[in-house]
């Protein structure tokens, strides 16, 4: 067993737990907390993957932003009862059928695909990823039309999440 | 060396723990807490992919970044939702929000 | 133009006016009798001018003329005209007498007189109150309601009787017939609101119709025997040969059945004894429409057939001894003739003794073509013509003049048709009395001056010359009788004073009937003595102008009989004994209610006599009563029990069967299970399935993704795999 066959397997437990106490505690913001692991989890695996750019933008943007957010929506839609009467409704019994299901499924078409057990190939040193990706994002001819859509739907979900959650004005 | 079918059964593991959590959480904001692990699974495989099938490119890293935005987006939108539910109705028990109901 | 032509149109005017009247001017009496009168004038017109053409031919046989009208097989059934001397002469009385009583209908009818008070269609007319310039009120005579259609059905008649004069066969011979059959039906029940003339009406069609079956039996037998229904062919020496040596029935030729048959026909129609019943019950018509249908036509019609079918029924006689249907004839002729003039001398009704004496007189006809006295009979039916319908007019003046008399008494309860209630008439209606007179004395056959008295003699002489005794005694002692009964007649009706006074206040009819009468009785004289014998009273006279026209009718004409002072003598004695008896035993009959001296004379039989020997009565216990019945059972029991019951019972069945399937199948299954049942499965089901609908978006998106690895999960297994 290498070394990085170890780190994985230590990460891949840290995501799956983290992920596992995401779904099944009762108090909201203890799951808001375990789904910041997960994403630190899942962070470190980009690291793994030589995808260093996506770790740190996966840190900014998902632990940084994202799970913030819902720790304010948490906190503004605290219950107390809620938190402490069970987490789960009363399909979680088809729902946690329905997830092995799933899984099952997605493990069995991945077996039968001849690339499962292909290992990494080698990285080339002479490119640097992160100006490729740089340039790819701005350069018409690559992905400059989506990265600007992307920004464009974020202003939508801006604009519709201000007015969504806008109080309703009593004049 | 890591075989590739590892990381993919890590992200599937990790999308049916979100599909759980989206199909047997009560709580609304919890359901959003699942839909992220999905996401975050989905995320896993396509950087996995990437390094894997085609790594001299950065197709894989530009779609994962799109995921990105468009995960933000819809975590933004959504919760702003919830809040107003939360306003209007005074509950975030999805069980409680069926208007829709015959 | 030509004369056949002509003749082929004689029957169209009246034929036309029957169908313009009926069309367009029945709302007009005037115009529908300018109508009628007219085409009455044209026909007559025309066969005047006929008569003359067939008169001045000195080598006249026939006119004739025909078409092929019924394509049968090989050939056609042909039809034409023919008119030989005896048609033609004929046409001569039916021409005129036609003429006049389309003429005398309309004083008859009152044309111009007001509508009556209370006078209804079907009814006939009651009178009409008027107010003079003082204000008094006078009731007078009111105008026939149904004027109009009167006309209508005597043009029809007049076209049936020129259809079957000028016809040259026995068919259509048969249509007009049949026509003037109808005619006198809608006439003799012309007012129908009356049931007696309904009845009337009835009896007459019924009685003919059973001669009618017989003729047609006869017709049909014709037929098959030869082929032919035409004179020219059927009165052929070589027909009429085959036909009398082939047998027939019960010893007779087929030529003698066949005449037999026919004859049967005449006897209905010409009201012979054993049919002679209908022909007093019609004088419930109108007396225009007796003088029609018992002087000129309808009656004449059976006669002149018989005089015509003469060549059959005489097939084989050797002039000597009579072949059976020939006596068959000359009994039937004979009986009736006494029969009938039995009967007339207890009559009260001034109609009723002219309608026996019509049958008595066609008696004569019959007897004397039965004999086989050709001519005498054809010239009896001339000239009976003549003074019948001159009678049956006189008696309708004088009912009219009576009527008067019952208007300005204002008494309804007076019959005016009753001789006893008249008497003195002579006095008030002149020109009735005077042809009256002449009428009656031509029928009893005065001598000389009277046309009868010519005809009568002539069938005297046949008979007393060929050695037919009975015929001639009982002829003889029938003339007795008829001279009686007429001066009876004339005596109580004219003669004396007035019994009632109704008679009293009758007067004079208009011209438009006291006309007709005085042509008529111009005709009733004078037409006698176109027939005189050649030797009468052995003198040396010039041609018997008639006998020699009418006998070359027969391709082997008869000679005249030889003159003898038997049958001369005993036509005087009869005549003038039974007139001078007549008047000496009526002159005394003063009051209405008077006792009739023949009560007393003949009271063992009187009550017969005066009830026509309770032939009517017999009739109908032995033949309406069991139609009747059997009727009524075919009606109630077959009829309405049997069939309708059939009927009912389909429609029960039906609506039972309806029923059951409605309640049973309908209702249950298909309504109710079928369509509220689907209905409710519908509901049942959407009740059940909108239980999905709870609104919870996760058990959405379980179901969503359940269904989805069903799907993938076949898709797998069953495509990939």
């Amino acid at each position: 067993m290498q070394i990085t066959q170890i780190l994985f397997l230590i990460f891949a437990a840290i995501i799956l737990g983290s992920a596992f106490k995401v779904v099944t505690t009762k108090k909201m913001i203890h799951a808001a907390f375990w789904l910041i692991v997960t994403l630190f989890g899942v962070a470190a695996l980009y690291a793994m993957l030589n995808a260093g750019f996506m770790a740190m933008v996966q840190i900014v943007v998902y632990v940084g932003a994202i799970a913030i957010l819902f720790i304010f929506a948490i906190m503004l839609t605290r219950k107390e009862l809620l938190d402490s009467a069970a987490p789960l409704n009363k399909n979680w019994g088809v729902a946690a059928l329905f997830g092995l299901l799933s899984f099952g499924g997605l493990y069995t078409l991945l077996r039968n695909w001849e690339g499962f057990s292909n290992k990494a190939s080698a990285l080339s040193t002479d490119v640097d990823m992160i100006t490729e990706l740089g340039t790819a994002l701005v350069t018409p001819n690559a992905y400059l039309l989506p990265f600007e859509v992307a920004s464009v739907l974020l202003l939508a979900a801006l604009i519709g999440a201000v007015y969504v959650a806008n109080e309703a004005k009593s004049d | 060396m890591i075989p590739i079918s590892w990381y993919l059964i890590l992200a599937a593991a990790l999308f049916s723990i979100g599909l759980f959590g989206v199909l047997a959480r009560k709580n609304a904001v919890a359901i959003l807490l699942g839909v992220e692990l999905m996401l975050n699974a989905v995320n896993i495989n396509l950087v996995t992919f990437w390094r894997y099938n085609a790594p001299e490119t950065v197709t894989g890293q530009v779609f994962a970044i799109i995921v990105f935005a468009v995960a933000a987006a819809e975590v933004a939108v959504g919760l702003a939702l919830i809040i107003s539910i939360y306003r209007n109705r005074n509950t975030i028990v999805a069980d409680d929000l069926d208007l829709m109901k015959w | 133009m030509e004369t056949t032509n002509l003749i082929w149109l004689l029957p169209l005017p009246p034929l036309l006016a029957f169908f313009i009247i009926v069309l367009f001017t029945n709302k007009s009496n005037k115009l529908s009798h300018i109508i009628g009168v007219s085409a009455a004038a044209l026909s007559w017109a025309g066969a005047m001018y006929v008569f003359y053409q067939a008169v001045v031919d000195d080598h006249f046989v026939a006119f004739t003329d025909t078409i092929d009208w019924l394509p049968l097989g090989d050939g056609y059934l042909e039809i034409g005209v023919r008119i030989d001397p005896l048609s033609a002469a004929v046409l001569f009385f039916v021409g005129i007498t036609i003429f006049m009583i389309f003429l005398y209908s309309v004083g008859y009818h009152n044309f111009g007189q007001p509508k009556g008070d209370h006078d209804k269609q079907g009814l006939p007319p009651h009178g009409a109150t008027v107010e003079d310039e003082h204000g008094h009120k006078h009731t007078v005579p009111s105008v026939e309601p149904m004027y109009a259609r009167f006309f209508a059905f005597i043009g029809l008649f007049a076209a049936g009787m020129y259809t079957l004069v000028i016809s040259d066969n026995l068919l259509t011979l048969f249509v007009g017939w049949e026509i003037m059959g109808l005619c006198s039906y809608l006439l003799i029940g012309f007012w129908f609101a009356k049931k007696s003339a309904r009845n009337a009406g009835i009896k007459a069609f019924m009685t003919t119709r059973i001669g009618d079956v017989f003729m047609l039996l006869g017709l049909a037998f014709l037929y098959t025997a030869t082929g032919s229904l035409s004179y020219e062919v059927i009165f052929s020496e070589a027909t009429l040969h085959a036909l009398a040596s082939a047998p027939a029935f019960w010893g007779l030729s087929a030529a003698g059945t066949i005449g037999l048959l026919l004859f049967i026909g005449a006897v209905g129609k010409s009201a012979q004894w054993p049919l002679h019943v209908w022909l007093p019950d019609a004088m419930e018509g109108p007396t225009p429409v007796s003088a029609m249908i018992h002087a000129a036509t309808m009656v004449s019609a059976g006669v002149y057939m018989t005089i015509r079918i003469f060549p059959l029924f005489s097939a084989g006689w050797d002039h000597h001894t009579l072949t059976p249907a020939m006596s068959i004839i000359a009994f039937i002729g004979a009986f009736t003739a006494l029969f009938a003039a039995t009967i007339a001398i207890a009559q009260n009704d001034v109609k009723g003794v002219l309608a026996y004496s019509t049958i008595s007189q066609l008696g004569f006809m019959m007897a004397a073509i039965g004999i086989g006295a050709y001519v005498a009979a054809a010239f009896h039916l001339v000239t009976h013509a003549f003074f019948k319908a001159l009678l049956f007019l006189g008696s309708g003046s004088v009912i009219h003049g009576m009527e008067h008399g019952v208007l300005h008494t204002g008494d309804h309860s007076v019959d005016p048709q009753d001789m006893r209630n008249m008497g003195g008439l002579a006095k008030k209606m002149p020109i009735t009395f005077w042809t009256f007179l002449i009428g009656g004395f031509a029928l009893s056959g005065f001598p000389i001056v009277t046309a009868g008295f010519w005809s009568k003699d002539e069938i005297f002489a046949d008979a007393f010359a060929h050695g037919h005794t009975a015929v001639f005694v009982t002829l003889a002692l029938a003339a007795f009788l008829t001279a009686f009964y007429t001066m009876r007649q004339i005596t109580m009706t004219f003669l004396g004073e007035a019994r009632t006074p109704e008679a009293e206040h009758a007067h004079e009819t208009p011209w438009t009937m006291t006309t007709p009468l005085v042509i008529l009785s111009i005709f009733a004289v004078g037409f006698g003595w176109v027939g005189i014998p050649e030797d009468f009273m052995n003198l040396s006279l010039p041609t018997n102008w008639f006998h020699s026209f009418v006998g070359h009718t027969l391709p082997h004409p008869m000679a005249a009989p030889v003159f003898s002072w038997i049958p001369l003598g005993t036509s005087l004695v009869v005549a003038l004994g039974g007139l001078g008896i007549g008047y000496l035993t009526y002159r005394n009959f003063k009051s209405a209610d008077a006792v009739d001296p023949m009560r007393k004379l003949l009271s063992p039989v009187y009550h017969f006599i005066e009830n026509k020997y309770y032939f009517d009565e017999a009739y109908d216990y032995l033949f309406v009563k069991p139609a009747t019945w059997i009727s009524e059972v075919f009606t109630n029991k077959m009829d309405q029990g049997v069939i309708d019951w059939i009927l009912h019972s389909f429609g029960t069945a039906s609506f039972a069967i309806g029923s059951t399937i409605r309640n049973q199948f309908d209702t249950p299954v298909i309504n109710r299970f079928f369509g509220d049942g689907s209905a409710e499965v519908v509901q049942i089901f959407g009740r059940w399935l909108r239980k999905a609908q709870t609104g919870r978006i996760q058990q959405y998106m379980l179901s969503a993704l359940g269904v989805l690895f069903i799907i993938f999960i076949a898709l797998y297994y069953l495509v990939l795999a």
